[in-house]
């Protein structure tokens, strides 16, 4: 970007500069540290100038926003033409409670929701299961049926939100459920928004709730892809996640390896099964972290932004524009978030959203402050939204598109993690790909290296955070938190029964039985579930006959 | 007793994935001379107690971050009272909130540690109470 002769001078004076003026300063006046780091413990240098970007192009690798590479965003107007959503995950309790935060959050000015399901929902276990015990409505709501799935969005008209769904091994059956709700209202599966985040490797990796072996596993997901491309043209098939990765403990640059190399893995799955590539990515949607080291995250996205357009563009030859464009979701760290203080969480939420923001995510999520501490009241939601709204509308930032590009800085470290995660990409390929490598715990292991080295980076205190291992204070229990009621439980249990005696079971019989023949050959299982699903068979019903017919993932593990 | 290692069982019962943690702390008992056995997820208490039995540990660390620990912590003790091990140091972790502390230590957990714990305070804690 800049001539030969006039890098040459500033080459020169930076050296003069170093040596005279820095020097004496350091004198007189040492520097903090010996050495400073990125929040993911990359080395930072004093100054960025244009040395940093020696040789760089600025039409191949930034160009302008909404062309290849799209370092700079996928639109060409970005926050001009429409802010982000706004997208608070939420659910607890019951069905019932949940569509009543939803209609709150809804009548706050949030512009799509986020359905957070409970774990037995999530690992397809019934509520009435023994593993289901203490579970139930806890961490999210408690789905069983259909039945449930209505009472969640009643109301909620489904042409008039997007919504995401953070299902993941039973991503299918709750599609299918959705899609029947949707069908009751009377809207087709061609107007339905939305997102199922249906990422399974990552569930491999970092989250936990897989079911199935890999195998099947994929076969589902791209069972997804496939359905969608015929019959939900406006859904995003699957949300793969960065997030759980980093919340595992990884750095900002295995949380872009890690993750791009699970899009690699779903994008020559679906190539495997017959799919083209330009019918399905462009309904691939990603999902990302934002931590504290604002520039750093800033860069992050960029970089995996960059990195994405090329692997499509020369990896998979994908053509259409669609294809090569990274989407994706952002939220704010949870890791991040403190039980000492916990007020504090406010301005760390902000600084994690304004990264998002100048990184140029498609939707956000502000965590409470009160999560360190239990699932958020309802008035620190309020301010973890108005986190979003003012940032929207009072910052300035959303004015003009990729406020930081140029940074001597940031352009650095957009080019140093791109390079990087390529490196872990090539890495991951060597190994036989992202399934070979959890298998052998090449994936898990680095995050846990990583997750250790940060604790002891913060009991040494080399690594500060604000009122945990500095400015502590003695602080009285916090108020006001949210309980979810203990009833929970036995209330969902009890309806499960009801339901059971009042469906025809004959019927649900013969779908499970059709789904059962099924799982057995290479069919899409959508219509088959979807079925079972308008039957009113239960999710544990269904997950058990494909548990019957896959068997179930375990993990080993190392540490 | 002398020169024998502290034996530790890190298990994580209940359905959430959240083993950062479980992680973290396995890794640091173990670097502070302790032999620990990582359970993986998903355990069930009977499980855990099984693990417990057949490993001889000493300790028992309980990780979790879904809420169900008020149903799963208790039904851990039960279950090491009806195997008449009680003797083993039972302490727990994660999102706990501070009201439900009581009720745990009332049931027989030794030692609740919360979000924000240094692991140096987990291994002294440990150190103390297995003699």
């Amino acid at each position: 970007m800049f001539d030969k002769e006039e890098m040459k001078k500033i080459k020169q004076l930076k050296k003069e500069w170093e040596n005279n003026v820095v020097q004496k300063t350091l004198e007189h006046f040492s520097e903090r540290k010996d050495k400073f780091v990125t929040g993911s413990g990359k080395e930072v240098e004093r100054l960025y100038t244009p040395v940093n970007l020696e040789g760089s192009d600025y039409n191949k690798e930034l160009n302008f926003p909404g062309q290849y590479p799209y370092t700079r965003g996928v639109q060409p107007t970005m926050y001009r033409g429409r802010f982000w959503t706004m997208r608070q995950y939420a659910g607890f309790g019951t069905a019932e409670e949940s569509n009543k935060r939803y209609k709150y959050l809804l009548d706050q000015g949030q512009t799509g929701l986020s359905v957070a399901f409970d774990l037995p929902t999530q690992i397809g276990y019934d509520s009435d299961h023994t593993m289901s015990l203490g579970e139930v409505g806890k961490v999210g709501v408690a789905i069983d049926s259909l039945k449930d799935m209505e009472i969640l969005f009643n109301g909620i008209p489904l042409d008039k939100v997007s919504t995401s769904m953070t299902i993941n091994a039973p991503a299918t059956v709750l599609l299918a459920m959705y899609v029947a709700v949707a069908e009751k209202q009377g809207i087709s599966p061609d107007k339905l928004n939305g997102t199922i985040q249906n990422d399974v490797l990552k569930e491999y990796i970092a989250r936990g709730t897989y079911i199935f072996p890999p195998a099947p596993s994929m076969r589902l997901i791209t069972n997804i892809f496939e359905y969608c491309f015929k019959e939900m043209p406006l859904w995003n098939t699957i949300s793969i996640s960065g997030y759980h990765i980093r919340e595992a403990g990884s750095t900002a640059i295995q949380e872009v390896a890690f993750t791009l190399a699970d899009g690699i893995t779903y994008v020559d799955a679906a190539i495997k099964i017959g799919l083209k590539v330009d019918d399905f990515a462009p309904r691939l949607s990603f999902f990302f972290n934002a931590h504290n080291d604002l520039l750093e995250e800033v860069a992050k996205f960029r970089a995996a932004r960059r990195l994405w357009a090329k692997i499509m563009k020369e990896r998979f030859g994908a053509k259409n524009k669609k294809s090569l464009m990274l989407r994706f979701h952002t939220q704010t760290a949870g890791c991040t978030l403190t039980a000492q203080q916990a007020d504090n969480n406010i301005v760390r939420v902000t600084i994690q959203a304004l990264a998002a923001v100048l990184g140029g995510t498609q939707s956000l999520h502000t965590n409470s402050r009160d999560e360190a501490l239990a699932l958020p009241a309802e008035d620190s939601v309020r301010i973890a939204l108005r986190t979003q709204q003012v940032l929207a509308y009072e910052s300035g930032v959303t004015e003009t598109v990729d406020p930081l590009a140029g940074s001597y800085y940031i352009e650095t470290l957009t080019n140093k993690i791109e390079e990087k995660a390529l490196e872990y990409i090539e890495r991951i390929d060597k190994l036989g790909g992202v399934t070979q490598a959890i298998e052998k715990g090449f994936i898990q292991q680095e995050i846990q290296n990583s997750a250790y080295q940060y604790q002891k980076d913060i009991e040494e205190r080399k690594r500060i955070v604000v009122g945990v291992n500095k400015f502590k204070i003695n602080e009285g229990s916090p108020k006001g938190l949210l309980k979810v009621n203990p009833e929970v439980g036995r209330k969902q249990i009890e309806e499960l029964k009801k339901l059971k005696e009042e469906r025809g079971s004959y019927k649900v019989k013969e779908n499970l039985k059709s789904l059962e023949k099924a799982a057995k050959t290479d069919a899409n299982l959508m219509p088959l579930i979807l079925d079972c699903v308008k039957s009113y068979a239960t999710l544990g019903e269904i997950c058990d006959v494909l548990r019957s017919v896959f068997g179930e993932y375990k993990e080993s593990v190392q540490l | 007793m002398e020169g024998k290692k502290i034996r530790v069982l890190i298990a994580k019962p209940g359905l959430d994935g959240h083993d950062r943690g479980a992680k973290v702390v396995a890794r640091a008992l173990r670097d502070a001379g302790m032999e620990v056995i990582y359970t993986g997820l998903r355990q069930t208490p009977e499980q855990i107690v099984e693990t417990a039995i057949q490993e001889d540990v000493d300790v028992i660390g309980l990780s979790i971050l879904s809420g169900a620990h008020t149903h799963l912590f208790p039904k851990v003790m039960e279950l090491l009272k009806e195997n008449n091990i009680e003797d083993i140091v039972v302490i727990g972790g994660g999102v706990i909130p501070e009201e439900d502390i009581p009720e745990l230590k009332k049931v027989g957990i030794e030692g609740i540690f919360t979000p924000g714990t240094d692991t140096h305070d987990i291994i002294k804690f440990i150190r103390e109470k297995v003699k």
